[in-house]
Order: structure tokens, then sequence, then C-alpha cells
């Protein structure tokens, strides 16, 4: 099982890592958002992929999985999300502000 | 356990979050977040005095013990970063008073450098790895926002790239926080170093040290600093100067924990190549500091050949080197908030950061053309300022350890460094006047204060090093030994004791 989901992850990082190369704004936070999801599939599978209960008390399971890398999963995606909804934004701004998303025409200016 | 350890982040924490709902009294954000900062300077300087007499101190957040909860851990190094922090975040705070602008103030920026704040002494107090990472992006977010507030069109520009580059060393970071993991299962500093002691550290825990490197070294600017000159030119003065003080330190300061404490088993790999970074990054950013005839690019990249430097002294990993690249680290922080500071003004005054349509300052502007002067000699390191006692034992402990390329690259630096900061004094301060007074287009009323202030401290550390010699003896000491830190944190624990 971790064989199958380590190439999977391989997967979205290497689509991750051509998006982030490409020049559109908007493609290379695509890019940044397939990267993260990535990460967090990693930790899950470096976590361990043993079968057993949800880690929840109470029920009738002996054996649970790992609660710790779905916490620090859990972390990941707010702090994630934070980011991304800011570089959204901030891309937007930028959008409205210079007229491009094209990260060649983001370079110094020189009227700046 | 000791609850005053975590009083520097919750404090900071505490008032930015207050401040946010005080967003259009600004005589009264002033006045708390500059309280703020102090109360958590006294803080450091506290802790500093128990942990000389009493060792290390720990909190076990919430009680539980060392490896299954966050331990906070103040050791001898993180208390004089916190306390000289504290310092540089209070005059950069001075500085921000006069010259950021209403409009700023108006739209949070008081909160968000409180937050700022919060990031950086949570990662120099933290003792858990996924707690950095936390630290790490509080801190980050916090220098977004502060880095696009304002929102002119160079400052968008160089924070999407500030962003995308952030982002990417975050998912670095998780990565390499998610293999260590599965090696090893434990998050907790003291706990991983001791695993890492017991089983040896391989080849695979090698390549995972190798992934931090490259995590820390791009938030620090090790040769992946080719981020850092725009990002930093971008926002306005004050801004500028507590990114050049800080955000890069923290970096800096989670490679010397990481390769003190956890992967200091394979030196002949991990810190040779530690060597070679730091070596090609005083290189590239002394040629960069050369190169440019505009004062903010020469700036800096004068913040990156600092980094290359203080690295050269955990390359050596002697006693000596330690200490150098402690008082460095601490002379690094102070210089390079100075630096931008006066840069900043002399751009603010004249308009332009040309040097070539600059020249003949020192006649309007006396106290700070001498004030630049001892910035820029203090920075080169030359004898009775601060720079000097830091590159001296770096450079006795890159030739003990008998990387003496090394050492002598870094002599050689100094001097390019000397070179590129007085074309700046040269050019700006000498020479025919030719703006006069009433030219200018700002007036250093106000600003000169805090300028002032920084360059007391780096004269006082610098004939004043005896002072600190004692707390910089243990800090190093703490650094060569992790199992000091270790027993600190873990052994607590284990015996039962409070």
């Amino acid at each position: 099982m971790e064989t199958v989901i380590s190439i999977l992850i391989g997967l979205f990082f290497s689509i991750g890592t051509y998006l982030v190369l490409s020049k559109s704004l908007i493609r290379i936070i695509l890019g940044t958002s397939i990267i993260s999801h990535g990460v967090n599939l990693l930790i899950l599978t470096m976590g361990g992929l043993k079968r057993g209960g949800a880690p929840l008390l109470g029920g009738i399971e002996t054996k649970f999985t790992d609660s710790l890398p779905q916490a620090l999963i859990l972390t990941a995606i707010v702090i994630n999300f934070a980011v991304t909804a800011l570089f959204l934004v901030l891309s937007y701004r930028t959008y409205k502000t210079l007229g491009t998303d094209d990260t060649d025409r983001l370079r110094g200016n020189v009227d700046e | 356990m000791n609850n005053l350890v975590i009083m520097p982040i919750i404090i900071p924490l505490l008032a930015g979050l207050i401040l946010i709902l005080f967003s259009k009294n600004i005589g009264f954000q002033r006045f708390f977040s500059a309280s703020a900062i102090l109360a958590s300077g006294y803080v450091a300087v506290i802790l500093l005095q128990q942990i000389k007499g009493k060792g290390i101190q720990v909190l076990q957040a919430g009680g539980w013990e060392a490896p299954f909860g966050i331990s906070i851990v103040a050791d001898m190094f993180s208390a004089l970063l916190l306390l000289s922090a504290s310092i540089v975040a209070f005059f950069c705070l001075m500085y921000a008073f006069k010259s950021i602008g209403r409009e700023r103030e108006n739209h949070y920026f008081y909160p968000f450098y409180l937050f700022l704040i919060t990031g950086v002494n949570g990662s120099f107090l933290t003792g858990d790895l996924f707690n950095l990472f936390v630290c790490f992006e509080v801190m980050l977010i916090s220098s977004y926002v502060l880095l696009s507030l304002g929102g002119t069109r160079i400052q968008l520009r160089e924070s999407i790239k500030y962003v995308l580059i952030n982002v990417l060393s975050s998912s670095l970071f998780l990565i390499a926080v998610a293999y260590l993991y599965a090696m090893l299962g434990t998050l907790n500093f003291a706990h991983l170093s001791l695993r890492v002691a017991d089983a040896g550290q391989d080849g695979l825990l090698t390549t995972v040290a190798l992934l931090f490197l490259i995590v820390f070294g791009m938030k620090a600017a090790l040769f992946l600093f080719f981020w850092l000159p725009g990002s930093y030119s971008a926002p306005p003065t004050a801004i500028a100067a507590i990114f050049a003080a800080l955000l890069t330190k923290v970096g800096i300061y989670a490679l010397f924990r990481t390769f003190t404490l956890v992967f200091y088993h394979e030196p002949q790999i991990t810190h040779f190549i530690i060597g070679i970074l730091g070596a090609l990054t005083m290189i590239l950013g002394a040629i960069g500091a050369i190169a440019y005839w505009e004062i903010k690019k020469i700036l800096t990249y004068n913040v990156i050949v600092g980094v290359g430097f203080i690295m050269a002294g955990l390359a050596s990993s002697t006693h000596y080197g330690m200490m150098g690249s402690i008082y460095y680290l601490i002379h690094d922080i102070l210089i390079k908030a100075l630096i931008i500071l006066l840069g900043g003004t002399i751009i603010y005054i004249m308009g332009t950061s040309k040097l070539k349509e600059i020249s003949g300052l020192i006649r309007n502007h006396p106290f700070l053309g001498w004030m630049f002067f001892i910035a820029a000699l203090s920075l080169a390191g030359i004898p009775p300022l601060s720079g000097f006692l830091g590159k001296v034992f770096i450079t006795r402990g890159t030739f003990e350890s008998e990387y003496y390329w090394l050492g002598g690259i870094g002599l050689f630096t100094s001097l390019m460094v000397l070179y590129s900061i007085m074309k700046i004094f040269m050019n700006v301060f000498w020479g025919e006047t030719n703006v006069s007074k009433e030219m200018e287009k700002g007036t250093a009323k106000g600003l000169v204060l805090p300028i002032a202030g920084l360059t007391g401290l780096t004269i006082t550390l610098g004939i004043g090093a005896e002072g600190i010699a004692e707390s910089v003896r243990i800090a190093a000491d703490g650094l060569l030994n992790p199992s000091l830190y270790i027993e600190a944190v873990i052994g607590e624990s284990q015996f039962g004791s409070k």
C-alpha cells in the first residue's frame, strides 16, 4: 500500500513542480496547492498505513491507527488554506494593479 | 517547570490580539506595542539570569511529559537571541512610529508587527520540530502581510515571489518532518537527539539532515538567497530593517539547533557541506554588494554575507567557532537593523536610492554621517566595535578545524564588505553638496533617535564584550554538549520531579 501511495505522491510532486515553473500566476498557485496535497498525503503515509480502527476511544477496536500524523496534517491543512487564500488575494491585487498575470512581466521596471 | 519561559511568546501574541480591537486609536497602539516588546525583553533578561544560575529552563506545556507534550525550552543560546531580538524590535518600532505613515498604522500594522515578534520568539523557544514549523508559519504569514501592506506596485510584485518561495520551502519542511517521523517516531528535539544517538546516523538520516539544510538554508538565505535582495528592498524601511535583523536569523537559529542537537554525528558530510555553502554565500553576497550602485541593493547583499559568515562558525564546530558565531549573531541582528535604517533614512532624505545622484550629505547631516561611519566600521569588524570579536573567534575556529580556505574567504569578504559600505559612505557623505537643506525630500528629525540608540549599542557591545562573555561561553557549551539540553528536557520528566 505504501508503495502505491508513494508513487501517487511522486506524481503529485511532479505535476505541482511543473505548474509552479509555468508563467501564469494562477497555474503557479494551483501548483503550490497540488504540492501541499502531496505533502499531506506524504505525512499520512510516513505515519504508517497499517490497518486499525479510527483513533476514537469507546469503540470496540483494540488497535488504532496513528493519531499524531492526522493532527499534524490537520494543522498543515489549515495553515496552507490560510496561505493559499492570502496568495490568491495577493495575485488578484497584483493583477488589478499591474495589469498582468504573466510572471515574465513582473520583473523590475525602470519607472519604479 | 518554569512558566516564565512561555511569556515571550504569550505577551506579544496577546498584545497583538488586543490591538486588533483598537485599530483607529494610534496613540494607544504605539504605546501598547512598545510596552509589550519591552516586557518580553525584560522577561528575556530574567530568563538569562535564571539560566546562568540554574541551567536550562523548561516548560512542559499542559503538564505532559517531555516526548509526549510540547516542550518550551530556553537555553542560553535562545535567551541571548530573544534579548537581542527584543531590543532590535523596539528600536525598529520607534523608527516605525515616525516613518511608517498613518495609512499603514490604521490598517493593523502594529498587530502584525507583534505577531511577527511572536513567531520569532516562538521559533527561538520551541523544543519541538512541528511546533517550530508552526512558529515559522506565524512569522512568515505576518511577514507576507507586512511586506505587501500598502500595496504599491513594487511591493505586490515582490510579495508574490516571496510568498511563493516560502510556500515551497514550508512544503519541504513538512516533507522533512514526515520523513523524520517515519524513521524516528518522535518530534521532540531532545528525544530526536537521543534516538539518533542510539540508532546511529545512517545514510537515510543524513539525507534528511541535508533536506533540513535546504529548508532552513532557504529561510536563512544560505546559498539559496536569490529571493532576498528583491523582497527586502520592497517594503518600507522599518519593516525591511526588522526583516533583515530577524527573519534570516531564525533560519540560522534553526540550522544551529538541528545541526548541533540532532544531526551532529556525521560532521565530515553535513558540516563540510555547510562550510562550502557558507563560503559560496559569502563570495556571491560580497560580489553582489560590490556590483551595485544602489544603497538598497548593497545593504541587502550585505545581509547575505553575514549569513555565510555565521555558518562558517557552525561548520568548524569547535568551541571558538561556536562562541564566535554567537557573538557574531548578536552583533549581526543589531548591525543589520542599523544599516538598513541608516540606508532607509538617506533614501528618505534624498528621495533616491542611486549612489551617483547623492553627494556631500555630511554638511547638512553630520550626525547621521558619523553614525553611518561607525556602523560601517562595525559591520566590517574593526576592533573596538562589536563585529570584531565574533570575526576573530570564527576565524580561529575555522583554522583550528583546519578549514583554512573557509577562514580565508571570511577574511577576504570582510574586505569586500568594507569596500562596499565605504563606497556608500564616500559617495553619499563626501564630495560637493548637491542638494541644499531646503531641497531635501524629507527630514531626519525623530528618525535619528532609534538609529543613535542602535549605534550606541553596537559600540557598547564592542567595548563591553566582556560583559556577555560568560553567557556566550555557556551558550557555546550548551551547543557543543547536546546532553545538557536532553537532560533538561527529558531528564526532568523521567525522574518525575515537579
